[in-house]
C-alpha cells in the first residue's frame, strides 16, 4: 500500500537522448503539502526530471505516479490535476494577462464562470489587476513571472512544478515569488520546483534532492544535509609562542560534554559541537583553567554550500573541482 | 475526452490565434496586400503587353496571372502556417499547451482552422482585385467554390510541410532559409507565371512533377476558360492533392509525434 501523504512517487526514473543520457536513476518521493526542490546546476537533468513528471516528456526507463497516477498511462489525468509553471517567461507577447488566463481556462475546460472566477482570485493573488487588460510585451520581467505563476495556478492544482522560479529576477520580484509559494504551501498545496539557486534552495525548500551529473546525490531537509556534513564547529587558535599547551587544551575540550570530536589543526583546534551557544562559554573556561591563552575563536555553521561540495566535488557555479575545498 | 472538451479546446487556441493578428494590424495589412501589389497588380502590369497572348491563350496577362496569384497566396500561407507554432516551441508556450489535459491535435487543428480562414479571405480579395482590373471569372460564383476548395486542399499539405519543418527544426534561422529554399522554385518552376509550353524543355519536366502547376493548372480555366476545359483539369487537381496531402500530413504527423512524445 502506498504511504497515503505521498504524492509523488519517482522510481528509477531514465532518460536519453539519443547517446546522451540527460538523467539516470532517479529515486525520490515527494509528501502532501511541502516544498521540494529539486537543486542542482545548469545541465545537471533537473528540468528534464521536471518534463517527465509533468509527462511533455516520456521517460526512457523507469516509472512515476503523480497522485496515484502513471506519468505514461494515465498522462491525461496527470495533466488535469497539477499546474506547470515553465522555465521559459512563456508568455504570448500579443495577448494581455487575461487572455492568457482565459486561454487555459479553455484547455482545462473550465466553464466561462469558473474561468472568470479564477482570474479575478490569481490577479489579486499575483498583483497584476491593474495590468490584466495590457498586452504581455508591456510586462517587466517580474511580471511576466507573475503571470507565469498565475497561469500554473489556474486549473486550482493539487500540484504546482515549478522550474526555476526566480531565474534572473531582481530581489525584489524574487522575495515576491518566494512569499506566492510560501502562500500556496500555506493552502495545501504541493510545490515542485527547481533552481540553481543555494539560498533559495534553504529558504524555500522542505525537503529537497541534489542532483549532479543527472543523478541524485543526496536527499533531505536543508537542516538534515548541513547537520549530515558534522554540524556546527568552534575554531580555537592558540598564540603562537604557546603552541606547545595545545594537547593539553585538546585533552580539556575532550572531556566537555557538548563536544563530539576535536582535531587539532597547525595553529589551534577544531571543534565539533552540539550547541554553539552553550560550548563556547565552556571552551573558553577550560582554556582559562589550563592557562592557554586564545588568540581567537571562530563559530562555524555549515552552509547549503557546503553540502553541495561535499555531495559532488565540486561547487554550483564552478563545475569544476573546487581549490578551497576543505580536507 | 469528450466532444465538448475538444471543441472548447480548439476554439480557445484558434481565438488566440485570431487575437493575435489582431495585434499585428501591420503585418496582417502586409501580408493581405503583397500577393496583390506586388504580384499581381505590379507584375501584371509589367508584362501585360510584353507577354504573347497566343502563348497565354488567355484575353490579356493580368487574367492568365490570376490564378497563379491565388494559387501563390495558398502557398505563402501555407508554408508560413507553422511558424507560430515555431515560436511557441522555442519560447516554451508550446509546453504549457502541451502541460494541459488537451487533445494533442487541437494545437494542430486550431492552426488549420486559423490558416484556412486567412487564405480563404485572401483569395477572395485577390479574385475582387482582379476584378477590378477586369478579369471577369468565366465559371462565375460556383467556380470561386471551387477555387476555394482546391486552395484550401493544397494549403492542407502546405501547412503540414511547415509545421513538421517546425517541429524538426534545431533554430527559426534554419526554418526560414529552408522556407526561402522551397518557395521561390515553387514558384517560378510552375505554371505560376507563364505556361508550360513557354518553358524551356527541362523545366516543363520540373515544372510537371510540382504539385502547385497541377493546382494552377485547375485554377487558371475556371478564371479565364469555363466548366468544360476546367472539369477534366479540377479532377485531375483533386488526385494529385489527395497524394500531396497524404503524404504531407503523414510526415507531419511523424514530426509532430517526434517533437511531442
Amino acid at each position: 500500500m502506498m504511504d497515503p501523504a505521498v504524492v509523488i512517487d519517482v522510481a528509477r526514473l531514465g532518460k536519453t537522448f539519443g547517446p546522451v543520457t540527460a538523467v539516470e536513476d532517479l529515486s525520490f518521493t515527494v509528501h502532501a503539502g511541502e516544498i521540494f526542490g529539486l537543486l542542482g546546476p545548469n545541465g545537471a537533468g533537473k528540468s528534464t526530471a521536471l518534463r517527465m513528471l509533468i509527462t511533455v516528456l516520456p521517460p526512457s526507463t523507469g516509472t512515476a505516479t503523480v497522485l496515484g497516477h502513471d506519468i505514461v498511462r494515465e498522462a491525461d489525468t496527470v495533466r488535469s490535476l497539477i499546474g506547470y509553471v515553465p522555465q521559459e517567461r512563456a508568455v504570448d507577447r500579443f495577448l494581455t494577462g487575461r487572455e492568457h488566463l482565459e486561454l487555459l481556462g479553455g484547455l482545462y475546460h473550465l466553464s466561462r464562470t469558473e474561468t472568470n472566477a479564477r482570474i479575478d482570485e490569481l490577479l489579486k493573488l499575483v498583483n497584476l489587476e491593474e495590468h490584466a487588460d495590457r498586452v504581455a510585451k508591456t510586462y517587466s520581467g517580474g511580471m511576466k513571472r507573475k503571470l507565469d505563476i498565475a497561469c500554473g495556478l489556474l486549473p486550482n492544482p493539487k500540484i504546482v512544478f515549478l522550474d526555476e522560479p526566480t531565474l534572473g529576477l531582481d530581489v525584489q520580484s524574487r522575495l515576491k515569488i518566494w512569499d506566492y509559494i510560501r502562500q500556496l504551501r500555506e493552502n495545501g498545496i504541493t510545490i515542485v520546483m527547481t533552481t540553481n539557486y543555494l539560498e533559495e534552495a534553504d529558504q524555500l525548500c522542505d525537503r529537497l534532492a541534489i542532483i549532479d551529473g543527472g543523478t541524485i546525490r543526496v536527499i533531505g531537509s536543508p537542516l538534515e544535509l548541513k547537520t549530515g556534513l558534522g554540524g556546527d564547529s568552534l575554531s580555537v587558535t592558540i598564540k603562537e609562542h604557546e603552541a606547545d599547551t595545545l594537547p593539553r587544551l585538546r585533552e580539556g575540550v575532550m572531556a566537555l560534554p557538548l563536544v563530539r570530536d576535536v582535531r587539532l589543526n597547525p595553529t589551534g583546534l577544531d571543534i565539533l559541537v552540539e550547541s554553539p551557544e552553550k560550548s563556547l562559554p565552556a571552551v573558553i573556561e577550560v582554556a582559562q583553567r589550563l592557562d592557554c591563552s586564545l588568540d581567537g575563536i571562530e563559530y562555524h555553521r555549515p552552509r547549503l554550500d557546503d553540502v553541495f561540495i561535499a555531495h559532488t566535488g565540486h561547487g554550483l557555479r564552478g563545475g569544476t573541482p573546487d581549490a578551497t575545498e576543505e580536507e | 475526452m469528450t466532444f465538448q472538451h475538444y471543441r472548447q479546446e480548439v476554439l480557445a487556441l484558434t481565438m488566440r490565434w485570431v487575437r493575435r493578428l489582431s495585434r499585428e494590424k501591420f503585418s496582417m495589412l502586409f501580408t493581405l496586400v503583397q500577393p496583390m501589389l506586388f504580384w499581381l497588380i505590379f507584375f501584371g502590369s509589367l508584362f501585360q503587353h510584353a507577354a504573347n497572348i497566343q502563348v497565354l491563350q488567355a484575353p490579356n496577362y493580368m487574367s492568365f496571372l490570376a490564378g497563379g496569384v491565388v494559387v501563390m497566396t495558398v502557398l505563402n500561407n501555407g508554408l508560413a502556417g507553422g511558424v507560430d507554432l515555431l515560436f511557441d516551441k522555442e519560447n516554451g508556450f508550446l509546453e504549457r499547451m502541451m502541460s494541459t489535459p488537451i487533445h494533442r491535435s487541437s494545437v494542430i487543428l486550431s492552426r488549420y482552422l486559423f490558416v484556412m480562414a486567412i487564405t480563404g479571405m485572401q483569395i477572395l480579395v485577390i479574385l475582387s482585385i482582379a476584378f477590378v482590373f477586369g478579369v471577369r471569372l468565366e465559371t462565375g460564383l460556383p467556380g470561386i467554390a471551387v477555387i476555394l476548395v482546391i486552395g484550401m486542399l493544397f494549403g492542407v499539405g502546405l501547412t503540414a510541410i511547415s509545421m513538421a519543418l517546425a517541429f524538426s527544426v534545431k533554430s527559426h534561422g534554419d526554418f526560414f532559409s529552408m522556407l526561402g529554399f522551397l518557395s521561390l522554385p515553387m514558384i517560378f518552376l510552375s505554371s505560376a507565371l507563364v505556361p508550360l509550353s513557354a518553358m524551356p524543355g527541362w523545366m516543363q519536366v520540373v515544372a510537371m512533377v510540382n504539385p502547385m502547376t497541377w493546382v494552377i493548372d485547375a485554377v487558371r480555366p475556371l478564371i479565364i476558360t469555363g466548366w468544360d476545359a476546367a472539369i477534366p483539369q479540377v479532377g485531375m487537381a483533386f488526385v494529385i492533392l489527395a497524394i500531396f496531402d497524404a503524404v504531407c500530413l503523414y510526415g507531419g504527423a511523424k514530426a509532430f509525434r517526434r517533437a511531442i512524445g
